[in-house]
């Protein structure tokens, strides 16, 4: 095989991958290693390949993705915690031509955004609800949240979370799958090559169905935090996969779409 | 000529925003309010005018849809009676410090807690200090007539767009539930979201190829940069005050007494103001129509003409705080006021003001 200088590889013809358009050039504030940069991109992808940066909004959350309207190129608004599903079913009413999508962690969604998110989801609001599930509070510095496993230690459960006292994790994703409004409910992970691919057909689905206007699609994203859970990234991911995955399992939990 | 019609308060307020050209309303029912919402879906605007009508599943998330709805550039409005509207103060906050205009209408009933269904002006300091978190201010219109419900919602959202601030519509559940006659305006159109992009080049409506995105948000985390924007929203709030006062008078110019009220409070005092007369007590009434802007300089002028202010408020005593300090000692000033729903008659009215700053009978 021939030599390739540096400079051979920098040309366009030579390119196998490059940041999508969809993202800005702003450095991420997420800790090296954590999964949301990686759901950012799949997202953007989306949106590049479907061209609909001109009729997308979306909307931020309160937590570690509050910056993300920084590093979306979209129209983006910035909701209360938890509020987010709230905010976009006034966005898309108002412009049923666009796409919506919000973007959640898990103490937003699940805890002080429950109430909106199930009434969302409820009247089957046509937007796309990402739900991205590390069970910590990583903004806030590792607290306890809806989703923290039993057992699991966090700042605010330093002994590990005792269900008698602070509550079952909070499957919220079955949940929402039970409602009519939901047509799209599915949980997938970013930690892999391939578990990427099959996150990022997950959400292009679940932006696709926008245009059918029959109900909301959600997709769950279950994400390390290498920092709140005080692990190296390669641990958390292993941790991630031993532990989460069996009490929050990969897959497609229901899809209404193409089955009437 | 012009199209009459005989409303309640509540109901002025729906018929207003839908002939306003509004795009969408979202609240959750509360007594003595839920005419608004109930006009509405009645109405079908949405087949009409195209403006959307959605009952939320609490005024935590109306207020939000209202954010929603305020950051693409749409006219939104929501409704709420006292509780509802505590609840809404997180998001009050957040439109304020985002920058998004919007119309809230509190229909305000007496408190603390649950309180009654009756009408109260308890509201005050919330309305008009600052209900939720942060320098903010909301600017508060206080309608004392259903002719006012209807023409407040026009004028908020005018006011409202020009600032980029939310405006209140601070009015009670006697003002809502009451009928009178209302004078109708001609329908007008709603904005295409073209004309709004070009109206307002804030508004999320999808980035246009080429140009930089918009972000619609209350957060910087850099103190240096947060202090800055403080202080451009405080420079605003100082041209508010400076050109949108807005105030009545009823025989001011030979009073010796003046009562100081608004909304309800203020039409009981108009009804005092003629038992007073009869009986050649020379009292008059200054109504405050903007809360916030209060219009302080104007009373101060008055104050140096009278020999006595009664704020009359069905509350403990809240607006005659921001009396006194426009007053600025230069004239006796008195509060009355009656508490848990109850409207004070014209009699107490003028008793009060004969015990308060007469001297007696």
């Amino acid at each position: 095989m021939a030599n390739i200088t540096d400079e051979d590889i920098r040309k366009p013809e030579n390119l196998v991958y490059s940041r999508t358009k969809v993202l800005t050039e702003n450095i991420m504030s997420y800790c090296p290693g954590c999964g949301h940069g990686t759901a950012h991109r799949i997202i953007a992808e989306v949106i590049e390949e479907m061209g609909i940066q001109d009729k997308t909004v979306g909307i931020a959350p309160v937590g570690c993705s509050v910056l993300a309207y920084n590093f979306f190129d979209l129209d983006m608004q910035q909701a209360p915690h938890g509020r987010a599903p709230a905010v976009g079913t006034a966005v898309k009413r108002l412009l049923p031509d666009h796409f919506v999508f919000t973007y959640q962690g898990d103490g937003d969604l699940a805890a002080i955004g429950t109430a909106e998110t199930i009434h969302a989801c409820n009247r089957g609001e046509n937007i796309t609800m990402i739900f991205i599930n590390n069970g910590i509070y990583g903004m806030t510095g590792g607290q306890m949240a809806p989703t923290t496993l039993p057992g699991m230690k966090s700042s605010t459960s330093p002994y590990g979370r005792d269900v008698a006292t602070m509550g079952n994790p909070l499957k919220i994703t079955e949940l929402l799958a039970q409602l009519p409004g939901t047509i799209y409910v599915a949980r997938h992970a970013v930690h892999t090559p391939a578990a990427v691919r099959k996150a990022k057909k997950a959400v292009r689905k679940a932006f696709e169905n926008q245009k059918l206007n029959k109900g909301t699609s959600f997709v769950e994203i279950v994400s390390n935090c290498n920092s709140g859970w005080k692990m190296t990234p390669n641990q958390s991911n292993k941790w991630m996969v031993d532990h989460m995955f069996p009490y929050y399992p990969m897959g497609e939990i229901k899809d209404t779409v193409g089955k009437e | 000529m012009k199209e009459l019609r005989l409303m309640k308060g509540n109901e002025a307020i729906s018929e207003a925003a839908i002939r306003d050209g509004c795009d969408g309303y979202f609240g959750y029912p509360i007594t003595p309010q839920s005419e608004i919402l109930e006009y509405l879906m009645a109405e079908r605007p949405y087949e009409k005018t195209g403006m959307i009508v959605l009952q939320a599943e609490s005024e935590v998330a109306s207020i939000n849809m209202v954010y929603g709805g305020a950051a693409c550039g749409k006219k939104v409005f929501t409704s709420s009676s006292s509780p509802g509207i505590s609840l809404m103060q997180e998001g009050l906050s957040y439109m304020a410090g985002a920058e998004l205009p919007a119309v809230i209408v509190n229909v305000v009933r007496g408190g603390p807690g649950l309180g009654t269904i009756q009408p109260s002006q308890a509201d005050y300091f919330q309305s008009v200090k600052g209900g939720g978190h942060g320098d903010y201010k909301l600017i508060t219109l206080a309608p004392a007539s259903v002719q006012e419900m209807y023409d407040f919602v026009g004028l908020g959202f005018e006011i409202a767009f020009r600032y980029r601030n939310p405006v209140l519509i601070l009015s009670d559940g006697a003002i809502g539930q009451m009928m009178e006659k209302v004078y109708l305006t001609e329908q007008k159109t709603r904005l295409t979201n073209e004309e709004i992009r070009e109206k307002y080049p804030w508004a999320t409506l999808g980035k246009v190829p080429g140009k930089h995105r918009n972000i619609i948000t209350s957060l910087e985390l850099e103190s240096a940069k947060q202090e800055k924007v403080n202080i451009r929203i405080q420079a605003k709030y100082r041209e508010v005050e400076k050109n949108e006062v807005r105030y009545e008078e009823i025989l001011t110019e030979d009073a010796e007494y003046i009562f100081v009220a608004y909304g309800t409070s203020s039409r009981i005092c108009q009804k005092s103001i003629e038992l007073g007369r009869a009986k050649g007590m020379k009292i008059g009434l200054f109504r405050p129509i903007t809360l916030y802007p209060f219009p302080s300089e104007r009373i101060n002028e008055l104050a140096g003409k009278c020999k006595g202010m009664l704020s009359v408020e069905m509350s403990a005593g809240q607006m005659v705080e921001d009396v006194k300090l426009a007053v600025e000692g230069k004239t006796k000033v008195a509060h009355f006021g009656r508490l848990g729903g109850i409207i004070p008659s014209p009699v107490e009215v003028i008793n009060a003001i004969e015990e308060k700053l007469m001297g007696g009978k």
